[in-house]
């Protein structure tokens, strides 16, 4: 029963704050410094997250085979690869360091 | 989803992937009631994953315009994923499909694949093998490097970076990536400070703080 009044309040709160961005009204974010933060805010978000994804393990700070995945995904933005190409070329890149032994 | 390991049924396991759908949040609860935490502590640091939603909304709210009655139906696809796809869009109507697009298939894709995890199919092996784990961060990079076009944009991801990873190994989980956003009002801060010392003429005192960590 403990579980589900976890899962209940989990997604009761997890649905709050999904509705309550989209619920500021729009006269709130016409101020143009309450635009640009607003603009700004995924970026940092999406930035810290990808970073996280590629050097995190729990709490730990690793370098390991994504980030030369990664590195190869970089450079295939850079040669304006497609989007497919970019995420292939991340996840080849990784299980080949990790086949070597990386 | 490892929910199985975590004691949950498959009721259980499914009911949480259907009406949470914020990954983070549903790993970080199964993690703390598997540790035998109490059930509304568990609720609360899966809720504290969850919140940078809010700042996508804010962001979704604008590029979507949606109607007021849609709102309460579209905040459940409001996630990491769909906020990228949707900011990487040029018009609004490609926006609204790519939110639309990525909710639902992403919405159908992980539900199915956590019934399947429940129901013990491990025949996948180990996925991290086969690289699969920098797809995430490889989509991410993918549909972030457009919105980086300008130099406070760029400031701002960097910032980001560095907070999210300076402060993982010291902060709870959920809560490096929060301050992180920090770097969006800083920038924004740094950036006044300095149209307003291109407009007096001559630096301000302090300015060189500002400047500080900018660098």
């Amino acid at each position: 029963m403990t579980v589900w009044i976890a899962i209940a309040a989990t997604a009761l709160g997890c649905y709050v704050v999904k509705l309550a961005g989209l619920l500021v009204p729009a006269g709130a974010l016409e101020r143009p410094l309450v635009r640009r933060l607003a603009a700004l805010l995924p970026v940092a978000l999406l930035a810290a997250l990808t970073a996280q994804q590629t050097f995190a393990d729990g709490h730990a700070l690793v370098l390991d085979a994504r980030a030369a995945g990664l590195v190869a995904a970089a450079v295939a933005l850079v040669l304006r690869a497609p989007f497919l190409l970019v995420v292939a070329a991340a996840v080849l890149v990784t299980a080949g360091v990790r086949a070597i032994g990386g | 989803m490892t929910s199985a390991g975590g004691g949950l049924t498959l009721l259980q396991t499914c009911a949480l992937s259907l009406l949470v759908f914020t990954g983070a949040s549903q790993f970080a609860l199964v993690g703390a009631l598997a540790a035998g935490g109490n059930p509304l502590t568990a609720a609360a640091g899966a809720f504290f994953l969850g919140v940078r939603n809010t700042f996508y909304g804010l962001r979704l709210s604008q590029l979507l315009a949606l109607p007021r009655a849609v709102r309460p139906f579209a905040a459940q696809w409001v996630i990491d994923e769909t906020a990228a796809v949707t900011l990487a869009q040029p018009t609004r109507r490609a926006a609204r499909i790519g939110f639309t697009v990525t909710g639902l298939t992403l919405y159908l894709l992980w539900n199915l694949t956590t019934l399947l995890g429940a129901l013990g199919a491990k025949a996948i092996g180990d996925t991290d093998a086969w690289g699969l784990d920098a797809a995430g961060p490889a989509v991410f990079l993918a549909l972030l490097a457009p919105m980086l076009r300008t130099t406070i944009e760029r400031a701002v991801a960097a910032l980001a970076v560095l907070l999210g990873l300076g402060l993982l190994p010291v902060l709870p989980a959920g809560v490096p990536v929060l301050a992180a956003a920090l770097a969006a009002p800083i920038a924004l801060y740094i950036e006044g400070r300095r149209q307003g010392e291109v407009r007096n003429g001559a630096p301000e005192e302090g300015s060189y703080d500002a400047q500080e960590e900018d660098r």
